[in-house]
């Protein structure tokens, strides 16, 4: 195959800044199935997920011109869809009557959860990740946070957002991105380790050592 | 530092946060607490086991519809011809 004559994201991005279209739909061509995934981990809905996709490259097209470095697309992009993606959120909590400003409030270190079933894994993550049924087995292991724990550990954990962004990107502060970063993570690690820990190797945690 | 201590900690040694004082703590308990220790690779592990994880494929009627949508949007912005150069 040849490959020499495939651009680079910058060479793209200038072209599509002229109005090349043939240009900017390679440019967003890795870009969709994540803006799409972020949708979907936050939503849960098909239908929801392809509304925030189609709203978050609209709005592309529309600041196309503004965009001098394509390093800052992803980015970008990841933070509108969360932005649409909240608005849903928004929309669904008025209607069930529970509060919204749950997923904003103030989150602090106290009341962690504890690492109970602590135990070294009988596979490493690319020996799992090799097998087939395991991308349902993530997913229903993040159906099990909270939402306002997905979102912060979809954006920086699984899209490599900086702190600083998944914080400005949910409307929250850097520090409580990071105690619910903490909390999902120790939450998944729980879930994780009960799939594929080694029981006969399992310890206990001595909560009262120095 | 205690276990708790660690737990509390954990963020910025995962992510390798030049913070040399919490990692010269954090390094001396780990070294003497088997059960910190596997919790940190523990969570390390399912951090890169849900980076291993595939993109989501957007449904395919979505994608055509997608297409079009976006089209539509660009010869409003760019004008026809830039999707029919002559
Ligand atoms: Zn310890």
């Amino acid at each position: 195959m040849a490959s020499q004559n495939i651009d680079s994201a910058a060479e793209l991005l200038g072209k599509a800044r002229t109005g090349d279209f043939a240009a900017f739909q390679l440019l967003i061509e890795s870009l969709q199935p994540r803006v799409y995934g972020l949708a979907m981990r936050m939503l849960r809905s098909t239908h929801d997920a392809e509304d925030v996709t189609q709203q978050t490259f609209v709005a592309l097209i529309e600041h196309i011109d503004s965009f001098r470095e394509e390093s800052s697309l992803a980015t970008w992009l990841l933070k509108i869809a969360t932005n649409f993606a909240l608005k849903i959120l928004r929309r669904r909590k008025t209607v069930s009557m529970s509060s919204f400003s749950d997923i904003t409030k103030e989150d602090s270190y106290g009341d962690l959860p504890h690492p109970d079933f602590i135990a070294p894994w009988t596979q490493t993550a690319p020996q799992i990740a090799e097998r087939h049924e395991f991308q349902v087995e993530l997913e229903r292991a993040l159906d099990g946070l909270d939402e306002k724990y997905r979102s912060v550990f979809v954006l920086r954990d699984i899209e490599q957002l900086s702190v600083r962004d998944t914080a400005e990107a949910l409307g929250l502060t850097e520090s409580t991105v990071k105690v619910r970063l903490l909390r999902a993570r120790l939450m998944l690690r729980e879930e994780m380790t009960r799939r594929f820990g080694d029981p006969e190797q399992s310890l206990r945690s001595d909560h009262n050592h120095e | 530092m205690t276990c708790e201590e660690l737990l509390k900690a954990l963020n910025d040694y995962v992510d390798g946060a030049e913070l040399n004082e919490i990692c010269e703590e954090f390094a001396q308990h780990l070294a003497g607490c088997n059960p910190c220790q596997v919790v940190v690779d523990n969570i390390r592990q399912t951090i890169a086991l849900f980076h291993h994880g595939k993109p989501y494929d957007l449904p395919v009627a979505f994608q055509d519809a997608l297409q079009g949508t976006l089209k539509a949007k660009w010869m409003e912005k760019f004008g026809e011809k830039s999707i029919n150069p002559d």
